[in-house]
This record gives C-alpha cells, structure tokens and sequence, in this order.
C-alpha cells in the first residue's frame, strides 16, 4: 500500500491507547480485525444490517463495518475482548452462557455489546425495551427467545 | 469473550487471498477467458479447469458439478476462473479485469419449463430424480369418494444466512498432501471431495472443522466447492491461501431451499374420513443435482403427513433448471411438502363440513397403523393428545370465538386470526441411508481418567458438544466436566457421518452412549473397575490400564434397529426409525391497511422422545420457528436471469427481534428405545409446521385463502383487492 495516503490516528481500545498509520477511509472493523488481531469482532454483511461488527465507540453502539478510521481520532473504543474484567465475565456474558442465548457464537459478540450498552442505559428494561434495543442485531440460530432471558437474568444478577 | 476463532480468525504466514471469477449468464459456451492487460498478472496466481490434478467434479452423489466450468455454463454464479494474491482489494480489482466471452445458450427458469423439457439442460429429460409411492389402490378408490378436493401449493426458495459465510483455509503441496480449515457441518464430505479433485490417497488430505457460524444445511454440501476451491490455488501457489465470501457472493453462490410446487388430490367420505390422497410433488434441484435426490425423498415421504389414508399415491420429480444448485436446508424438502398438506387439509375440512381440528381427529395416525410408504407405526403416537394440549395452551377456540366477533365488527382494520398445522418429521437418514453411511464413534479414556469423544459431527451452534458430553457422562456416572469432545479433524477422529437430518443427538448420541459404555466393560472386564464406582474409582482404574495394556478406547459402529425393513425399489417400507410429532398453533394480526400479517403469538407442541437437555431442545424449536417465521412471511430471493438480485441482508429481509412473537414451546415426553437414554431428533422439525399454521391463521383472520409463501404484503394487497368484499365472509 501507498503510506504516503495514511494518516496518523490515537485512539484507546480497551482502555490501551493505540497510535496507527492507517488509511482514513479504512473500516475500523478490518484495523480492529487485521491489525490490532482482535477478531472477536465479526463481518457478517458489511453493510451495518447485521450488527455481529458492533463495538462501542464512546460508549455508543457502532457498527465498526461503517465508521471509517478518520472519524475514530480521539475516541474510546470497547471491543468484546474489553468487556469482561480479566478473568471474571460481564454478567450478561454469564448469563449467555447460562440460559443458552448463544448457540452458533457469530453473532454473540455484538450481541452482547448491544445488551450492555442496553443495560448501562437502562438497568431494567422491559421485554419490549429489550426487543428495540437489540434489533440492530440479527441472530439466525435462536429465535431471539433465550437471547431476551439472558439480558433479564442478567438484571437480575446485577440488581 | 470473542476468543474463538472462527476460520476468518485465522491467518497464517505468507498467506495468499482467493477469489473466484464466475459466469454472469444461466447457461452458455465459454468461448475465451481474457485478462485484461492492464493488471500485473504475473504477480498472480491463476488458476482454471486445465490446472486439475484430478477430477474436475465435486463427489457427491452424482459426478456432475464441476469444480471449475472448463466448457459449459449450466448457472449464472458458476466458477470459471480462480485468483490468488496477497493484497485483498487488488485481488477485486483483478478480479474485474478478467471477462469470459460466450455463447449464450436459452436457459431454463421455471418448474413448468423443465417439466415441458421447453430445452433439455441436464440429462436425457431435466429429471434428476423421480420417486413413486403407492399404498392401496387410488385409481379404484375415487368410487368410493363422497367429495373430491384438489389445490396446487408453491414455496419459494430460501437462504439459510447463517451470519458467517462460508470460506475455508488450505495448504497444499505434493509432498504434504492437502489441509483445509473450514466451517462446515460435513467434514468427510469435503474430504471425499478433496481426494478426488487431487487424485490423492485418502491420508494425504485432511479437514479440519474450524469454529462455525451456523450451517442450517447450508454448510452441508457446498463447503466441498470452497475448500477446493482454496487448495487449488494453495497447491499452485505454494503459499496458504484464505477465501472467504463475503455477504453478496455467498448469497449469489452458494445453495438455497429448493422451491417446489405440490399438487393435491383427495378423496372423503361425508363424514371426514380419507379415502384416497394423490400427490404431486416437485422441486426446483437448479443447474446440478446436489442432494436434490435425498431433499426429494424426505419430501416425498412426509407429503402425506401423519394421517392414515388406505389408498396413497405420491409422484415426484426433483427437475433441473438453470439457477445455481439449491441444497440442504433445514427440513430438508419436508417443510414444502408439509406446507402444501396442511393448508390442503383446512381447505378439505371446509368443504366436508368440519373444523380443522375435527378433521384432522378423524384421520390421525395411531400406533399399529400405517404410513403412505406402507410403514407400521410401532411407537405410541397420541397426536390427538398433542392437538388437544396445543389448542389448550392457545385458548384457540375462544380466540377463534372472539376474533371472528371483533372482526366483523370492523376491529379498526385489524383482523386477528389463528391457525394450526398437525405434522411429523422423520429422524436420521431415510431408509437405508443410515445403514449405507456405517458410521464410527469413539470414545478414549486418558490416564488422568477423563474421556475424550472422537466423533466427526460438528457443533455448530446446536450444541452438538454438551449433548455428546452429557450423553457420555450420564452412561459412565462421571461429571460433564470430565468429557472432552474433541474437535473434528479427519486425521483424528472416526467418520460418524454427517452432521444434517436432526441424526447427532439419536443415531449418532446413540454411538457415543456405546462407545462409553464400552470403555467401562472394558476395565470391568481386565478386572480394574467393579460396578457401583465412585468417579476417583473409575479414574483410577483408567490410570492402571493405560500403564498396564497401552492405549484404552472404544469405538462402536451403527446398527440398525430391529425390524426396520426399507425397499429402495417400491419406496416401500420404515422410512426412519424413529418419527417426531409435533402441533403448531400461529396466532396472526393482519392490517387491512398496509396488508402486513404479524404473527402474535406461536404454540409450538411437540413429542421428540426424552428431552436431554431442555435449554437448548427449546432453543433449537425457537430458532427453527423463527427461520420458518422468515420462510412464510419475509424472505423472498428474487430472482433475474437466474441470479439472485437481492443479495443482501438491506433487501433480503429475515426476522428480527421485534418481528418474532413469543415462541412458547412445550415437550410432550415419550422416550425412544432406540435413542441415547430414550431421545428422538429434533433439529429439523420447527421448520415444518409455521407457515401452514400461519397462513391457516390468516385465512381464518381474512377469509382469504393463500396458497404459497413467501406471502409477501404485496402479494396479499393483490388478491385482497381482487376478492369482492361479499365473497368473504359468507
């Protein structure tokens, strides 16, 4: 590639700040995948329909297919490797494991961003607030039913 | 946690990209392949169907779908040419610059046009399979008929869209022979593939299942063009090589549901009783014949439901056309041919004078009798109880009371409506398949005394992993925690055939369970291990007889159940050996305004032998309602030319989180003798009984018969406006 079009962009990913030469229309999903090798962010469409490259980017849910790297300057960024805290799993993450809402795993990791940028939010939503605040978020495996227990149950471990 | 690697997760050093270079027309000539001058071709490699150590065809059943067109184009997403670099996005642009010069040939894209044999595209008649069922004598029976109804059904195709795509990783050289990493559901399938396409012995090539995100069928079959696809340009290059598709090709290229067309014919008596059931069933197999044979057979033995009718007669043809090949899906050719039944049936009880739940009583099968194939139900089946705990938990009758009030009085134009469909799904390979496929499971005990399962079925979501590990763990008395299954690699574990048919957990569970078995009667026997034994025990025991004799594993190999009699040539016969039965209940709120039909809410009642492991038994029904939701309702593949138009996720719609209604699924209990710890299969049987109960619920909510899904808003604005207000309702 041409380094003479890249730019240099800081930004934090997980609390580690990062320096990148990178082009500025990059996609943050393939920096985040090729060249931090964090692949727990997944492709599924590249078109922000499915949402299984959703990460949080100053505390927002993103689709990381379509933000392009000019627009992460300065930005704090929460990938499904930062979500747990060392060793010890998110409680939503707990409670996909626990009350099967993840089967295939693809759309896990995006799924469970949206479920805890849904909770931060609102730490106790409705079955209805849980139906709008993951809808950016397909999953082909479940039928979404075990996906909606596990954001309740993981309420309920919070509270 | 994001930890596991999916095959896109994985790279290697030096790894080269793949890419494919495809035909754009359905059916032709290829003339000359040309490369644009302008790209630095050198710095590629290139591959075409002259570059084939082997044979030029994916092995499956028939020999007929090349892995590279070298002459003709029978579809318009086939491989031509193949490229491989190290730059992704020059790869694209190279990608572009090749173009295939033609002679195009008159293709055909419909069910009628192949049937009239309008061109001949495949064969000696478009026909790649043809089945005949006959049980009594229809012809005579017609006599006998106090009313005859008839109706034509269609389904259309469908995408699996697992969310990851397929692609594969290969290494391959003379030396080494060929390694491929893939998703996939069928490692041996692409090992059987792979040794053909390179002429090697069968040890010089191994498939390693990676991660997979989903397979729905969809990986069953194809991942054998891919994985080829990646080792031929490895084996040219020298280098790894990655392909992956990504959302556009995979939708373009690769296998969808068979569309199909069913045409019914049936004979009552006054008061309701079947007499004579004629069917005609035919599915769309596209430009190869694939799986289309065995999709054929499993919709052919379903299509006449679980009903007793003395005089069946059932014809079907799976026929070729020029779109891409459609394969496995979920259901597997059932969910078609169940659809047409039963939205048949409510229209035959209409005209008999019967609800539909009445109708249906009078002619469910029981115990002792027998199936259209002639096949003696030896297991009690109680689907009266099923229909009665359905319609309960629904409150059907009340709601069906209270919505035809609400609707005639207006409702604000909304009308609400509910339906149900009655059905079974065969479990495992059909006939003798199972027996053909001779499958190997085995089980390894290590000397720290915990056991590892050598098995080629893969997880790939449905929880393959904790069903084996606790099938194991419950036959030894060990905590799960102490079974390792391990991942499936050809160069390490046994075939145990392939992971489609909703076969894992019961024929394949059922060899697990043995295999375990067999390492404990192998250290009962050396004397190390008396029954009762605590877990230290049995630990213990394997520590000593590793050091003492080597080595302690297990394998067991698949038996048929007794009595189990199949004719290939009259398709006569116990189809499977086992059924699962199963009542869906759809309630349904149609908007007279935007024509939009939501399903509310969704009963999902089923028998499925013993329940191993109740979380995800639920969650394999809910997800495969909620695929069956998008199959009725939202997904609809349009078609030009051939090719799929809509190959995204922005306009191919499938359900998401606000269009699926609360899935409530409920077990019936009754376990199979011959299944681990008395379990049934139960993958596949949510994807048959949603779209007739949906659209049974909106005929009963609009007094509108539709007849094929997808039944999109716009399809229903057509005919709602068409019907004259007083012809509904009457």
């Amino acid at each position: 590639m041409d380094s003479g079009n890249t730019l240099r962009i800081r930004f934090t990913v997980n609390e580690d700040t990062r320096e990148l030469d990178v082009f500025p229309m990059a996609r943050l999903l393939d920096v985040l995948r090729q060249q931090l090798q964090l692949t727990g962010t997944k492709e599924g469409c590249g078109e922000g329909e499915c949402g299984a490259c959703t990460v949080l980017l100053n505390g927002e849910i993103v689709n990381s297919c379509l933000v392009p790297m000019a627009q992460v300057e300065g930005s704090q960024i929460t990938t499904i490797e930062g979500v747990a805290k060392g060793d010890e799993l998110h409680a939503v993450q707990q409670a996909f494991i626990e009350h099967g809402g993840a089967q295939c795993g693809i759309c896990t990791p995006g799924m469970v961003l949206a479920a805890v940028d849904l909770l931060s939010r609102n730490p106790n939503p409705t079955e209805n607030d849980i139906r709008t605040g993951l809808a950016g978020n397909l999953c082909r495996c479940t039928g979404y039913m075990k996906i909606f227990e596990s954001v309740v149950r993981a309420c309920q471990r919070d509270s | 946690t994001g930890q596991a690697l999916y095959v896109d997760d994985i790279s290697f050093p030096e790894m080269l990209h793949g890419v494919t270079v495809r035909s754009s027309i359905p059916r032709g000539l290829i003339k000359q392949i040309s490369f644009d001058r302008s790209m630095p071709w050198d710095e590629f490699t290139v591959v075409t169907a002259a570059d084939i150590p082997g044979a030029n065809h994916v092995a499956l059943i028939l020999e007929d779908q090349p892995f590279l067109a070298a002459n003709t184009i029978n579809h318009p997403a086939e491989p031509i040419v193949l490229l491989a670099h190290k730059d992704k996005y020059l790869l694209e642009e190279a990608r572009r610059s090749v173009s295939i010069e033609v002679d195009e040939l008159p293709a055909v894209l419909s069910l009628e046009d192949s049937l009239s044999k309008k061109e001949i595209v495949w064969g000696e008649d478009n026909v790649f399979k043809t089945f005949r069922v006959n049980k009594g004598d229809v012809d005579s029976a017609w006599a006998n008929a106090d009313l005859i109804v008839e109706g034509e059904y269609e389904t259309g195709a469908q995408e699996q869209l697992y969310i990851e795509n397929n692609g594969a990783i290969a290494i391959a050289n003379p030396d080494d022979g060929v390694t491929v990493w893939a998703s996939m559901q069928c490692p041996y399938y692409i090992h059987k593939a792979l040794v053909k396409l390179f002429a090697l012995p069968e040890e010089k090539i191994r498939v390693i299942q990676t991660e997979t995100g989903g397979g729905f069928g969809g990986k069953e079959e194809y991942p054998s063009l891919i994985a080829g696809h990646a080792a031929l340009l490895a084996w040219k290059s020298g280098r790894p090589v990655k392909m992956i598709y990504d959302r556009a090709e995979d939708m373009v290229a690769t296998t969808k549901r068979h569309p199909s067309r069913t045409r019914h014919r049936t004979g009552v008596t006054k008061d309701g009783k079947l007499v004579a059931m004629e069917i005609d069933f035919v599915i769309d197999g596209g430009a190869y014949c694939t799986l289309s044979p065995v999709v054929l057979s499993r919709g052919t033995i379903h299509a006449a439901g679980p009903y007793v009718s003395p005089n069946v007669r059932i014809n079907s043809r799976a026929v070729a056309t020029n779109y891409p090949p459609h394969g496995a899906f979920r259901g597997f050719g059932a969910p078609q041919s169940i659809f047409a039944l039963e939205r048949h049936l409510d229209k035959v009880a209409a005209a008999v004078g019967l609800t539909p739940a009445e109708f249906r009583r009078r002619n469910f099968i029981h115990e002792g009798e027998t199936t259209a194939t002639s096949q003696v139900i030896r297991e009690p089946v109680d689907m009266e109880g099923l229909l009665t705990r359905a319609l309960d938990l629904s409150d059907y009758h009340a709601k069906q009371e209270r919505f035809k009030r609400e609707n005639a009085n207006g409702s604000g134009g909304l009308k609400r409506g509910i339906g149900f469909a009655s059905f079974m799904h065969g479990a495992g390979f059909t006939g003798s398949g199972e027996v053909y496929l001779q499958s190997v499971v085995s089980a390894e005990a290590t000397s720290e005394g915990t056991v590892r399962i050598l098995a080629a079925s893969t997880e790939i979501g449905q929880g393959t992993n904790t069903i084996f590990s606790q099938i194991a763990a419950e036959a030894l008395g060990l905590d799960l925690d102490l079974i390792e299954v391990v991942r499936p690699d050809t160069s390490s574990v046994p075939n145990s055939g392939p992971t489609v048919a909703s076969r894992t957990a019961m024929v394949v569970g059922k060899l697990v369970e043995s295999a375990a078995i067999g390492l404990k009667q192998t250290l009962i026997g050396a004397g190390l291990l008396s029954a009762p034994y605590s877990q230290g025990e049995f630990q213990n025991a394997c520590a000593q007889y590793i050091k003492k004799f080597g080595p302690l594993r297990s394998s067991s190999k698949y038996e048929p159940p007794p009595n189990v009699h199949w004719d290939d040539e009259k398709y006569q016969g116990d189809a499977y050996g086992a059924f699962a039965w199963a009542v869906y209940v759809a309630e349904v709120l149609f908007d007279e305004l935007t024509y939009e039909a939501h399903v509310e809410d969704f009963i999902a009642v089923q028998e499925v032998g013993r329940v191993i492991n109740p979380t995800l038994a639920a969650g394999q029904i809910e997800g495969g309602v909620a695929q069956a939701i998008g199959f009725t309702l939202f997904e609809n593949v349009v078609w030009e030319n051939g090719r799929m138009l809509n190959n995204q996720m922005t306009n191919y719609i499938i359900p998401t989180t606000v269009d699926i209604p609360p899935i409530r699924v409920f077990f019936l209990e009754n376990p199979y003798a011959y299944g681990p710890g008395g379990a049934k299969g139960i993958g596949e049987l949510p994807m048959d009984g949603a779209a007739p109960a949906i659209l049974n619920a909106i005929e009963n909510a609009t007094g509108i018969s539709f007849n094929g899904v997808p039944l999109l808003p716009e399809d229903m604005m057509e005919k709602v406006s068409t019907t004259a207000r007083g012809d509904r309702f009457e």
